[in-house]
């Protein structure tokens, strides 16, 4: 069924009594063509974009859960495309292109919000810095704007411009950025891949990886094998897991991140603002609550929950920037597992092993890149070979050297 | 979470700072650079126990092992480094 003014009408004279589901919950078959491992934002991206993109409907997706229990329903929905490396800006700016177009496209209501990103600085050395990404991002045709102390006041004056410690001397503001809807995102890519053909299977958890001469044949789930030509791994914080199965080790870490939303307000917060002294950042959901965070915890994990020194932390951040938001109760508090690579960069790639495919290492900026992952990753699998696009998200590129370290932090997952 | 250091008893984990995983033999200068990436890079990332690296930065300032479960953060033994 497709959606529109019309179709809504209809429903609404007889009382919404036909919606229907937007996909089928379906049960597996015995062989695909290929396989996506993982039921996230990328995954049910990449199944969409193979369908639509390349014509390759004869694909499932595997989730151990249901769609969107992962990091894709827990994320803070910020999108961006501020990057300063080349590899890097190219691939999040086509992402940003593809966010511009997708409901349409997907015929599904993702919430793309375009309310503007600013990264706040706090003194002139950072103010070089963030200029210096600001020309590197409008080098690649991508919008950046510095903004002055009183142009960030004339936007929030709210913030504490005079704080001792961490003065706000201006910010760096990307007005195409801004927030989508989590859950909407995952749910329309499902409908979009379900409508082309693509058999959404959930609670079906991958428990092996068969690989003979060095050649994928299948996968083992706990709803029995399953064969494939071709399989595409996409299981964010599960990556190594997921990835030991075929013998691959992975230059990966597991670490908890955490986020907040507040009781709900009236409108406070029209955009996303960063905190540049320390890790925090803020938005307004459209029910009125604050969605805010901070730093990864900092230790390997696979618990889904943080710890209270972080929070500590994160609300300290609040207040240095804000201090008004001491007023506010948090409502809810969550974790979700991030797939922290070396370099702090993602992977979209073949791996040693034939028909075996990765797509890992998001770190804690995943969420935005979720069209432009799918659309890399369908291309990497069709094609058997990386888009100009992705070309810079190697496996190889830690053996390499050819690294792409943003924050230029060295091979600590942590500080990425 | 909570860590037993032998020396200063049970801390609050804040006062450490991680490093990553324990027990990585360094190679020889003149390895192969595959020993190289295999030792800066790659890593087991387990579901389950895991032993890592902690420096008690805001205690004593020795280096410890921490054995602890990755999925619950129950922590089986901590000992020096
Ligand atoms: C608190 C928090 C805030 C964040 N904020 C932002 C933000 O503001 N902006 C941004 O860009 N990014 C943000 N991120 C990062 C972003 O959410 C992730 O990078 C991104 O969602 C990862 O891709 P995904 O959606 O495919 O992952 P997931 O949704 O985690 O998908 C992976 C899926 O694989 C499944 N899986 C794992 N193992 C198996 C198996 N063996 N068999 C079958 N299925 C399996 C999992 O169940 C899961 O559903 C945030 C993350 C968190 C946790
Ligand atoms: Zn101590």
């Amino acid at each position: 069924m497709t959606y529109s003014l019309f179709s809504l009408a209809r429903e609404a004279l007889r009382g919404h009594t036909g919606w229907k589901p937007a996909w089928r919950d379906a049960a597996p078959k015995p062989d695909y063509d290929v396989l996506i491992v993982g039921g996230g934002g990328h995954g049910l991206a990449t199944a969409y974009y193979l369908a639509k993109e390349h014509g390759i409907t004869n694909v499932a997706v595997l989730e151990k859960s249901y769609i969107g229990s992962g990091n894709a329903g827990r994320n803070t929905t910020i999108i961006r495309s501020n990057y300063l490396l080349p590899g890097n800006e190219r691939f999040y700016e086509k992402s940003m292109q593809l966010w511009e177009g997708l409901e349409q496209d997907l015929n599904y209501n993702a919430m793309v919000s375009q309310r503007g990103v600013l990264n706040l600085f706090h003194s002139d050395a950072q103010r070089d810095q963030y200029a210096r990404r600001g020309n590197s991002m409008r080098l690649h045709g991508v919008d950046a704007e510095l903004l002055d102390a009183e142009q960030v006041r004339a936007m929030y004056p709210f913030l504490d411009f005079a704080n001792a410690r961490f003065p706000i001397r201006g910010g760096l503001l990307q007005r195409r950025g801004g927030t989508a809807r989590h859950d909407a995102v995952a749910w329309g890519f499902a409908r979009g891949a379900d409508r082309r053909g693509v058999d959404i299977v959930q609670n079906c958890e991958v428990t092996g990886i068969g690989v003979t001469n060095g050649r994928v044949t299948g996968v083992q789930t706990s709803r029995g094998p399953i064969l494939a030509k071709k399989i595409g791994l996409v299981c964010a914080g599960n990556s190594s897991r997921v990835a030991a199965m075929a013998g691959l080790r992975l230059p990966i870490e597991s670490h908890v991140l955490q986020a907040f939303v507040s009781e709900g307000i009236k409108p406070l917060i029209d955009g996303v603002v960063t905190f540049g002294a320390g890790h925090f950042y803020v938005s307004q959901s459209d029910k009125g609550g604050l969605v805010f965070g901070g730093d990864i915890d900092g230790y390997n994990s696979y618990a889904q929950r943080g710890s209270l020194p972080v929070v500590e932390d994160v609300m300290e951040g609040g207040m240095a920037l804000m201090p008004m938001i001491g007023r506010l109760r948090v409502l809810r508090q969550w974790g979700g597992i991030m797939d922290m690579s070396m370099d702090g960069s993602p992977i979209i790639d073949r791996t040693p092993i034939e028909g075996l495919y990765l797509n890992a290492g998001w770190c804690y900026g995943g969420f935005k890149a979720t069209p432009g992952s799918g659309w890399c990753f369908a291309h990497t699998i069709a094609k058997d070979e990386a888009h100009f696009v992705n070309s810079a998200y190697r496996l190889d590129r830690f053996a390499t050297g050819a690294l792409l370290d943003e924050r230029g932090a060295g091979a600590t997952p942590n500080l990425h | 979470m909570r860590i037993a250091c032998p020396h200063c008893g049970e801390r609050g984990s804040e006062e450490f700072s991680f490093l990553g995983a324990a027990g990585l033999a360094r190679p020889a200068p003149d390895a192969p650079a595959d020993a190289w990436h295999e030792y800066v890079y790659q890593r087991d990332n387990p579901a389950g126990s895991y032993s890592e690296l902690w420096h008690h930065l805001s205690g004593c300032r020795r280096w410890l092992v921490v054995t602890r479960d990755t999925r619950t953060h129950a922590i089986a033994s901590v000992v020096d480094a």
